[in-house]
């Protein structure tokens, strides 16, 4: 079912990786994607791998909604390591047919490449567990506001950003019920020639056009009976404020970087 | 007498293993006689939605059966679609699904999957849009040039085209205004006294259901509440009024001159029957 795409949503909850200014959450993110590419050991994974834990385990996220993430990669964390075992040149496992190919250097890559994407995917989808997509675009476009100065219209896209958030699931919604309703009358949408089920397709896609276009033209309204006029001047219900925990959180993540770059060029 | 479809002990979970994770329907149990007409009726979230998506397999039971004349309709997954054109769902809001160019050709959208000749689909279309009452002229019209209540019928005759042998409808009267009710009811009415088929009809609205069906469904909070004729649901007008469901207003007059100590039967739901009862005290008391 198209319900189970958990990709961006949001699980509600009061813990402090909940509570954190949604401008600390993007930092960290950042720095935290930065020291897992630029991790190159067991001992500089190990440390960025013990950072995620603990962000899991302070979210409170279940490791089952995290891990249900990864089922939209599998395919390609399966490609990485397959043909990172394959075509690494090095020193052959054993000297018989396919083993031939295998190196250990090609294992160890395959090894660290899976464990990468893997935390890649589980490091950002803890942000999106854990922070609203209001949060999250008010973050974002607080953090990118100095490119007003170079006429980029931050908060035109950020408005943009965050309408489409706020739209996904109601259309995912909207896509399942009319797939429901076309089912009910035997529309059949999972056998026959790639050409017919294609064609299948035109009893959704119809009716869920027409309907965005609907809820887009009524949003459209209402956002102008209150008067909306793009971003000059707008004051924000939710005023963003770094509270200590942040400055902790930021400091924290930035020595975890750094300590991370240091020691891979040492060679750990 | 066998019944039609039959529901048993039935259960669904929502976004299982997520922190949103709910019953919305939790140890259900239901029958349909062949040629019943059923009320369902259950507050805003009782599911009542969820559970006829599973009378036609739209929706797989968490744990339970489903049975169409006596066979597990999971018995063969592959097959699905075969129940699915005997027991003929009509969604809520239906006239959000239509597509085709012309009206004729969505209400033979159905019957075209059915796999059936040019000539039936012809017959089923016509005969279709004269149950629920569209002139011929609408049936080459865009279905998206009708008004709100003309493409809810088009829907509706879309699903009825299908000849399934159990035409379930959700809340086919949401949204209009009391004639558009009136009319739907009534063209609905007809269908089934002319096809005798069995209905479900699901409903907010007590009056609405009292006032057509055979045998009412009461659900609360995912669960069977009351099951009975509208007379013994009604006969429990109290218990309905005290989990805040709503009833229809003659059993409100009845149940209000109760209070006031007259020995008034409650269960009565039309003004015919109210105004029986009266007399029927007034005699009495004379
Ligand atoms: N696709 C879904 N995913 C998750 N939860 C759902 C879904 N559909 C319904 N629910 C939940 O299940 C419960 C029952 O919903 P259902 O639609 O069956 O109610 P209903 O009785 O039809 O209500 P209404 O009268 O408003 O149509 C509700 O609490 C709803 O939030
Ligand atoms: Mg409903």
């Amino acid at each position: 079912m198209l319900k189970d795409i958990t990709l961006g949503q949001y699980f509600p909850g009061h813990t402090l990786a909940h509570r954190l200014d949604p401008r600390t959450k993007l930092l960290a993110v950042v720095l935290y994607i930065v020291a897992l590419f630029c991790a190159k050991g067991v001992v500089t994974y190990a440390i960025v791998m013990a950072a995620l834990a603990t962000c899991i385990l302070v979210s409170r996220v279940k490791l089952r909604a995290l891990t249900r993430g990864l089922k939209a990669v599998y395919v390609i964390v399966i490609f990485t390591a397959v043909m990172n075992m394959f075509f690494t040149g090095g020193t052959p496992v054993a000297d018989v047919w396919l083993l031939r190919h295998i190196t250990f250097e090609g294992l160890r890559t395959a090894v660290f490449m899976v464990l990468r994407i893997i935390m890649l995917i589980m490091g950002t989808f803890l942000l999106t567990y854990t922070t609203s997509p209001i949060a999250l675009t008010d973050g974002l476009e607080n953090a990118l506001s100095p490119l007003k100065k170079l006429h980029v219209p931050v908060h035109e896209l950020a408005m943009m950003m965050s309408i489409a958030l706020r739209f996904i699931p109601t259309l995912i919604e909207e896509t399942d019920k009319i797939m429901s309703a076309q089912k009910a009358r035997g529309a059949d949408f999972e056998s026959g020639s790639i050409f017919k089920r294609a064609k299948a397709l035109v009893p959704i896609l119809v009716p869920l056009f027409i309907s965005a276009f609907r809820r887009a033209d009524e949003l459209a309204t209402a956002m102008e009976c209150r008067c909306y006029h793009g971003g000059d001047g707008r004051t924000a219900l939710h005023v963003l404020h770094y509270k200590a925990a942040d400055y902790l959180v930021m400091i924290g993540f930035v020595v975890l970087t750094v300590g991370v770059i240091v020691l891979a060029r040492m060679g750990f | 007498m066998e019944p039609i479809l039959r529901v048993e002990n039935l259960t669904h979970t929502y976004s299982a293993g997520t922190p949103f994770q709910r019953n919305a329907v939790e140890g259900m149990n239901l029958t349909v006689m062949p040629g019943e007409f059923l009320g369902i009726i259950g507050h805003t979230g009782s599911g009542k939605s969820t559970l006829i998506q599973h009378l036609n397999g739209l929706l797989r039971p968490t744990s339970g059966h489903i049975y169409l004349d006596g066979k597990d309709i999971w018995a063969q997954p592959k097959k699905i679609r075969d129940v699915r054109f005997q027991v003929g769902l009509v969604f809520q809001y239906p006239e959000y699904q239509l597509f085709e160019e012309t009206v004729y050709k969505d209400i033979a959208f159905g019957p075209g999957n059915m796999g059936l000749d040019k000539d039936e689909i012809d017959r089923r279309v016509r005969e279709g849009a004269a149950f629920v009452g569209l002139p011929e002229d609408v049936l080459h019209k865009s279905p998206f040039e009708l008004s709100g209540g003309q493409k809810r019928r088009v829907a509706i005759a879309g699903v009825i085209a299908m000849e399934p042998k159990v035409l379930v409808l959700d809340e086919p009267t949401a949204g209009l205004d009391p004639q558009g009710r009136e009319n739907i009811l009534a063209q609905i009415r007809a269908y089934h006294k002319s096809r005798g088929t069995s209905v479900v009809l699901v409903s907010h609205s007590m009056e609405e259901v009292a006032q057509n069906v055979d045998r009412i469904v009461v659900l609360r909070d995912a669960h069977n509440f009351m099951d009975g004729t509208p007379r013994q649901v009604f006969a429990r007008a109290e218990e309905l009024e005290r989990v805040g469901l709503d009833i229809p207003q003659v059993t409100k007059v009845a149940l209000a001159l109760k209070r006031r100590g007259l020995p008034i039967d409650t269960a009565v739901y039309t003004v015919p029957e109210l105004e029986r009862e009266l007399l029927r005290l007034k005699g009495g008391a004379v």
